[in-house]
């Protein structure tokens, strides 16, 4: 299937009938969202986020590079986050469709763009050694919403992952494996997460953490990133309606309180999965 | 009888005096090459539970898969994609666009035609099904060239499950669809493509039933995991 059939016209009718009653598809309250379950891989830094049935796999792996020319102190972060057809037959291995487009641009601004790494931390020797983190990102099964999937696995897996201890003696570079020093953890500024909000025709409220169906049929999504420190990092909206600024301002009131719930489940799960990888030699 | 059986694996045919056997999915029949009087072989070409319907006389392998594989006489859900030349594209949830003419309607004439808009939903039969072309779909009865319940399906909401669910609720010993019949007024009409088409009076019992189906599809709820989600639910 190339391309993705719209939906039947009793699937659209019927989702807005139930929308108006404040009635969604699979149960849920308008403003309630999939509760989200990360399972940590045996590997440091690797996470895999399952929100309903929507599935998104995070691996992070860190090299040793050359720094940009214009950027000495800085070392280097890249998303890949290509979408096969596993997730869903629409897509199509080698072509980007449009809403992968519109998701790897989200990922770069949340990850990147916000400054959720703190890329001079990654400096080892200046101008001629930095270290370059690669967060690959596999959607395994779509099933709406996975932008927000994906940032949540890949902010995790950064968070995850533990690069070598790295020693630096006059210009020699020493690389020490996780057998000789414990590994370190990635220096991290803030934990951004991402809430999408998706609004409809004639129905007011607006849907947190929309399923495939309710996308399609939406007129306006709207993509926020936040973190837990009530900071906005990134608002995303293509096209749609106009939005009043009351709409916008209740869309990110629901975001601050969502991601502080959603901060805390990383955090306690990050906690849970590094107690049982500490082994104590007597 | 649950016996396990790999692609290749011959399959012992149970004895069916009078009545032909019935092979559905997964099971392949070789006849005799050299005509002699030995039985014809049933191999079977999908690796999965073997599965049989004793009353009608009907073998086939329960695999677990999603994509749907169209064969004849089979009924589906179907959504009308486009109108190409005399007829309509309806898209099945098959690798193909199934082709229903307009004529494949009861009473339908070249003079008196249904007028069926892109994205209505139909209940056809599988008419023609090669692995190699379009399948194509009628909204008669094979025999009676009646409607039979083929034909729009006007509102209603239509739910995905997998093949196997479908399957089995087509056998009326199963118990989900009972269950919700003793709880809910609906309208139901099930595809084998793995489409189920739902209609009730309020959208609260219809997003019910589908979350019930859902429930038994992905977390394998059995009848009274059913009845105590049916009565977590808010319903009037």
């Amino acid at each position: 299937m190339p391309r993705e059939l719209e939906p039947a016209i009793a699937q659209r009718e019927f989702v807005l009938a139930a929308l108006k009653q404040g009635l969604r598809t699979d149960g849920r309250a308008l403003l309630e969202s999939r509760k989200p379950e990360l399972v940590f891989g045996e590997e440091l830094g690797m996470v895999e986020c399952k929100l309903g049935k929507t599935r998104v796999f995070a691996n992070v792996s860190a090299t040793i590079v050359r720094p940009r020319q214009d950027r000495p102190y800085e070392g280097l972060l890249t998303i890949s986050s290509e979408i096969s057809p596993m997730a869903s037959s629409v897509y199509e291995a080698g072509r980007a469709s449009d809403e992968e487009v519109a998701i790897t641009r989200m990922l770069e601004k949340v990850i990147k763009r916000s400054g959720a790494v703190d890329l001079e931390s990654l400096c080892i020797l200046a101008g001629q050694r930095v270290w370059h983190i690669r967060l690959t990102l596999h959607f395994l099964s779509d099933e709406g919403n996975m932008l927000d999937c994906a940032c949540l696995a890949g902010i995790t897996a950064l968070r995850h992952f533990r690069r070598p201890e790295v020693e630096v003696i006059g210009e020699e570079v020493i690389v020490h494996s996780p057998e000789e020093r414990a590994p370190m953890v990635l220096s991290m500024h803030h934990t951004p997460i991402c809430i999408t909000f998706a609004l409809f025709e004639d129905s007011s409220s607006p849907v947190l953490d929309p399923l495939h169906l309710e996308s399609q049929l939406a007129t306006t999504t709207v993509h926020l990133a936040l973190n837990a420190q009530k900071e906005l990092c990134v608002m995303h909206k293509a096209g749609g309606m106009p939005l009043s600024v009351e709409e916008i301002m209740k869309c990110v009131k629901i975001g601050v309180e969502r991601v502080r719930e959603v901060s805390k489940m990383v955090n306690e799960a990050l906690e849970e999965d590094w107690k049982g990888r500490v082994v104590e030699i007597r | 009888m649950s016996t396990f059986v790999f692609p290749g694996d011959p399959v012992p045919i149970p004895p069916t005096p009078g009545k032909p056997l019935k092979l559905g999915p997964g099971l392949l029949h070789v006849p005799n090459a050299d005509g002699s009087d030995s039985p014809d072989t049933v191999i079977a070409t999908k690796a999965g539970v073997l599965g049989t319907n004793k009353k009608r006389k009907e073998l086939w392998v329960e695999s677990n898969a999603i994509r749907y594989v169209p064969a004849p006489q089979e009924s589906v859900v179907g959504i009308i994609t486009s109108r190409s030349g005399e007829g309509y594209r309806v898209d099945i949830a098959g690798a193909h666009t199934a082709y229903l003419d307009s004529l494949s309607f009861e009473g339908a004439s070249k003079r008196n035609k249904p007028n069926l808009k892109v994205g209505s939903i139909v209940y056809a039969r599988v008419s023609l099904a090669h692995k190699d072309m379009e399948p194509e779909l009628e909204c008669v009865d094979a025999n009676t060239r009646k409607a039979d319940g083929f034909g729009e399906l006007k509102g209603g909401f239509v739910v995905q499950c997998s093949l196997r669910l479908c399957r089995r609720l087509f056998d009326q010993s199963y118990f989900l669809l009972p269950t919700l019949g003793a709880k809910f007024q609906m309208e139901i009409v099930l595809g084998l493509n793995g489409r189920i088409w739902i209609k009730t009076a309020e959208p609260k019992t219809t997003i019910a039933i589908a979350r019930c189906i859902d429930a038994v599809d992905a977390l394998s709820y059995g009848q009274e995991e059913v009845e105590a989600l049916i009565n977590a639910m808010d319903l009037p």
